[in-house]
């Protein structure tokens, strides 16, 4: 595939200053939306015992009685400058305390994403492989009803046969540092295939339509006649083709994977990010929700950025727009 | 009756009851203590020795990443179970409800309760090597009272005049005023004795307790390893402790039935019964000091009118709480915070029953018409909108109309709880009836959440803090239990049980009405069986 170097890397740039644009604008909705929360940390902080000299004091020691507009500008300064600040409830570096969570979503997301997309796309290619027969139907019968139970129904049926019944597998996922690798990976074992069955849907139905829509080009019937094997001509002539799609598709599903595990946390009680951010917003600490939602939206633009990206890259025809 | 020592017998005998708890409700039941040894025969509690070794797990709620060690910021379930892990306060309070020695080992009062003098235990050293003094004892103290302190003792504080040390042993402490009830403040549990009373490093996790603590990950999880200088043989068996955080509901009780940890807490009454039904699990249930109250401000139209608030407590059907909201893990409140959980409760105040006459009586008298709006949210109790739902079809049968507003979890006791005049809410109970009252019923209180002023009450409240004899101060709390019921703000149909479960693993559970969790002290008391 020929890539023309010059205005791929103009497209890369334009696209990365879109995003931060783009991250701009979601960092005041972020600030504005903390803002409304009812409430705030000083008195949150101390709880029944509030009295209103008490939180006077604790919103001046804390800088909460400063306008709006100059924290945000403060804080935004500092972001620019790498530091995400002090946790309010804890004193905590923000950065330290989400380093090790955001290794763990991450640990999370992409072990799913290791079993999902292969199986997904596999899935797909059977799918087409047998169009329209019982195997084909059954693959979309078995993924579209996972897909629509709710996450945590899903959590919830492995945690009783899995853990509860057949006791193969822990019913809660922490883990932490000094566990070896085979620890961690049988410790997140249920919520993987939880997430796994949450994600495959989409990404196989994508994968089925798109390599369906080139079946019935000229090549493949080409290939056909030349009397290549049916995988063959779906892996190599239909598959490339129809590339473009299930990249958006996968990477909507990656970025889900990250962002979009709250729930899944909660139930396993995995120390990931989603948990973080559940527990700073019932504590009102709003630079660690504000930290967290900046990085999730950071991660959320940054795939599909990708995804544009890669897509241009399979389409030459996306490269030279009319 | 045959049948019901029969019941116990075979309790005690599958371990569902302790010793203790079986003595006692031998006793309840007029057996005499020498016969029922002689019933239960040795074989019950052959297991009764504990069994040293092994890693005891708790899988609670309550924790977050926010929490901190330092004893005087704990406020919530799992940084108190941890504490009791490490910690230790000066006096205990036993399951019966006394005072007991602890860290101190006996208490002198003299100046009519104003001056006390605690004498301290020799012989104990912190987790870093240093002998516990009584220097430390009263850093400690200085540093829960001190005017910035943040610590959740203060309210219980705020009477010390000052705190010094006496000779080598003694700490003695000065009141501004006598208070027959200061070795029961002193068992607070944030009142841990820590080295020069953590006023070098408050969250260091070092005291005197039976596990240093090894791992500390806030809303995770925390392991305490057994400190081997450990002072006392009647606790901390297991080699090991841990606390894993687990606020979903499901996900504790997972854990529990899959047999990978020994205790919860806060098991949802409504699946408590199907839970106690598994084999490998045993549902620990104790009678304690909290309630769910729903609360009125005296002091805002129209419940500043006592007639309205009469009508209001008959109107609501106590045991039809206690029944659908509670399961049955729980007990009717007579609209005053004490219980029999509480020492010098007088169990001859009369009951008030659910009477529709009798509220539409004292509603019509009010002279008040209209919707009556009443604020509920999940965050009060669970159950609370359910509960308040309840009562308004109570209150219909007297032909009063309540109105539930359901208000959101996330805020409410911030924007509700002692803000709007008619809202549910939740109060976990105190060690005394003094405190219990100090603290939610004195006219000036901080958190008078009902906004009721009564002057003799105060004077009665202050009265019975300096009176030493105890029938006569049964007497007076007796006359303030009354005015509560009888006057107050508080509509308190049901108190609850700290309901928990163990895996029935475990040995050497005491039921205690303290706090959930044997008071917080199941991972020390318990073994591995």
């Amino acid at each position: 595939m020929a890539v023309d170097n010059n205005s791929l890397s103009t497209l890369v740039v334009k696209r990365l200053a879109l995003g931060l644009l783009l991250l701009l604008a979601i960092s005041v909705l972020i600030f504005a939306g903390t803002e409304l929360l009812p409430g705030d940390v000083a008195q949150s902080i101390l709880g029944q015992s509030a009295t209103p000299e008490a939180v006077a004091n604790l919103r001046a020691e804390m800088g909460l009685d400063r306008p709006a507009l100059t924290r945000y500008f403060s804080w935004l300064f500092g972001i620019v400058q790498g530091d995400l600040g002090t946790s309010l409830s804890s004193g905590r570096d923000i950065s330290t305390m989400i380093g090790d969570r955001l290794g763990n979503t991450l640990f999370l997301a992409s072990s799913a994403a290791l079993i999902s997309v292969p199986l997904a796309i596999f899935l797909g290619m059977v799918a087409v492989h047998y169009r329209d027969g019982i195997v084909d139907k059954l693959i979309s019968i078995t993924t579209i009803a996972t897909i629509s139970l709710p996450e945590f129904f899903i959590g919830y049926l492995l945690i009783l046969f899995l853990a509860v019944n057949w006791n193969l597998l822990p019913s809660s996922s922490i883990v932490y540092s000094d566990m070896s690798f085979m620890e961690r990976l049988t410790a997140i074992a249920i919520p993987c295939i939880t997430l796994t069955f949450v994600v495959l849907a989409h990404m196989m139905r994508m994968t089925r339509a798109a390599i369906l829509n080139v079946m019935n080009s000229a090549y493949i019937e080409t290939a056909e006649l030349k009397g290549l094997s049916p995988f063959k001509i779906i892996f190599h002539h239909a598959l490339p083709n129809a590339i473009s799609p299930i990249i958006t598709v996968v990477v909507l599903n990656l970025a889900y994977l990250v962002v979009g595990v709250i729930v899944v946390e909660i139930i396993f009680v995995y120390p990931g990010m989603g948990q973080l951010l559940v527990d700073h917003v019932t504590n009102r600490d709003v630079p660690v929700v504000q930290a967290v939602g900046l990085i999730f939206a950071a991660i959320y633009i940054l795939l599909n950025m990708f995804a544009d990206i890669m897509s241009i890259i399979a389409n030459p025809r996306l490269r030279h727009p009319k | 009756m045959h049948n019901k020592i029969e019941q116990l017998t075979q309790e005690a005998k599958k371990g569902r009851l302790s010793r203790r708890d079986f003595m006692r409700h031998a006793a309840a039941i007029g057996l005499a203590a020498p016969l029922a040894t002689s019933l239960l025969g040795q074989s019950a509690f052959a297991a009764e020795a504990p069994k040293k070794g092994g890693h005891l797990i708790a899988a609670l709620t309550g924790g977050s990443s926010t929490d901190s060690l330092d004893p005087a910021l704990s406020a919530s379930n799992v940084p108190f179970n941890i504490l009791r892990t490490w910690g230790e306060t000066l006096v205990d309070i036993s399951p019966e409800g006394e005072a007991i020695p602890w860290l101190a080992e006996s208490w002198d009062s003299s100046n009519n309760a104003q001056t006390w003098t605690f004498t301290i235990r020799k012989g104990i050293t912190f987790h870093n090597g240093k002998t516990m003094d009584n220097n430390d004892v009263a850093k400690t103290l200085q540093r829960h009272s001190g005017e910035d302190t943040k610590s959740g003792a203060l309210g219980i504080m705020r009477d010390i005049k000052s705190i010094t040390t006496q000779g080598t042993d003694k700490v003695v402490v000065e009141l501004t005023g006598g208070n027959a009830d200061l070795p029961y403040l002193m068992s607070d549990y944030h009142l841990v004795i820590q080295p020069n009373g953590g006023f070098d490093a408050p969250a260091a996790g070092v005291g005197t307790g039976p596990y240093k603590v090894k791992v500390n990950e806030p809303g995770i999880r925390h392991v305490g390893e057994k400190y081997d200088g450990y002072w006392r043989d009647s606790v901390g068996h297991a080699d090991t402790v841990e606390i894993r955080v687990m606020n979903d509901q499901t996900a504790r009780m997972a854990a529990l039935q899959s047999g990978s940890v020994h205790f919860v807490n806060r098991v949802a009454p409504k699946t408590a019964k199907l839970l106690g039904r598994l084999p490998n699990v045993d549902i620990v249930n104790a009678k304690g000091r909290g309630h769910y109250p729903f609360l009125m401000h005296a002091d805002t139209a129209p419940y500043d009118n006592n007639e309205l608030r009469m009508a209001l407590k008959y109107a609501i059907d106590r045991d039809d709480l206690v029944k659908r909201i509670l399961k049955g893990y729980g007990s009717v409140g007579n609209d005053n915070p004490i219980n029999a959980a509480y020492d010098l409760f007088n169990a001859d105040i009369e009951q008030r029953a659910y009477d529709p006459d009798k509220a539409a009586f004292h509603y019509k008298k009010s002279g008040h018409s209209g919707p009556i709006v009443l604020r509920s949210s999940e965050a009060a109790f669970s159950g609370a909108v359910d509960a308040a739902l309840l009562f308004s079809q109570h209150a219909a049968k007297a032909g009063i109309e309540v109105k539930v507003q359901k208000e959101p979890a996330d805020g409410y006791w911030s924007n509700v709880w002692n803000k709007q005049p008619f809202c549910a809410s939740y109060w976990g109970g105190r060690n005394t009836q003094d405190q219990m009252f100090s603290v939610a019923y004195k006219s000036t209180a901080d958190w008078n959440d009902t906004k009721w002023q009564r002057p003799e009450f105060d004077s009665l409240l202050a009265k019975a803090r300096t009176e030493t004899n105890r029938d006569n101060r049964k007497e007076i709390y007796t006359d303030m239990s009354m005015m509560v019921r009888d006057e107050g703000g508080a509509i308190i149909p049901m108190f609850n049980d700290f309901v928990d479960a163990k895996s029935s693993k475990v040995g050497g559970y005491i039921t205690d009405p303290s706090a959930e969790l044997s008071n917080g002290f199941a991972l020390i008391r318990c073994w591995l069986a």
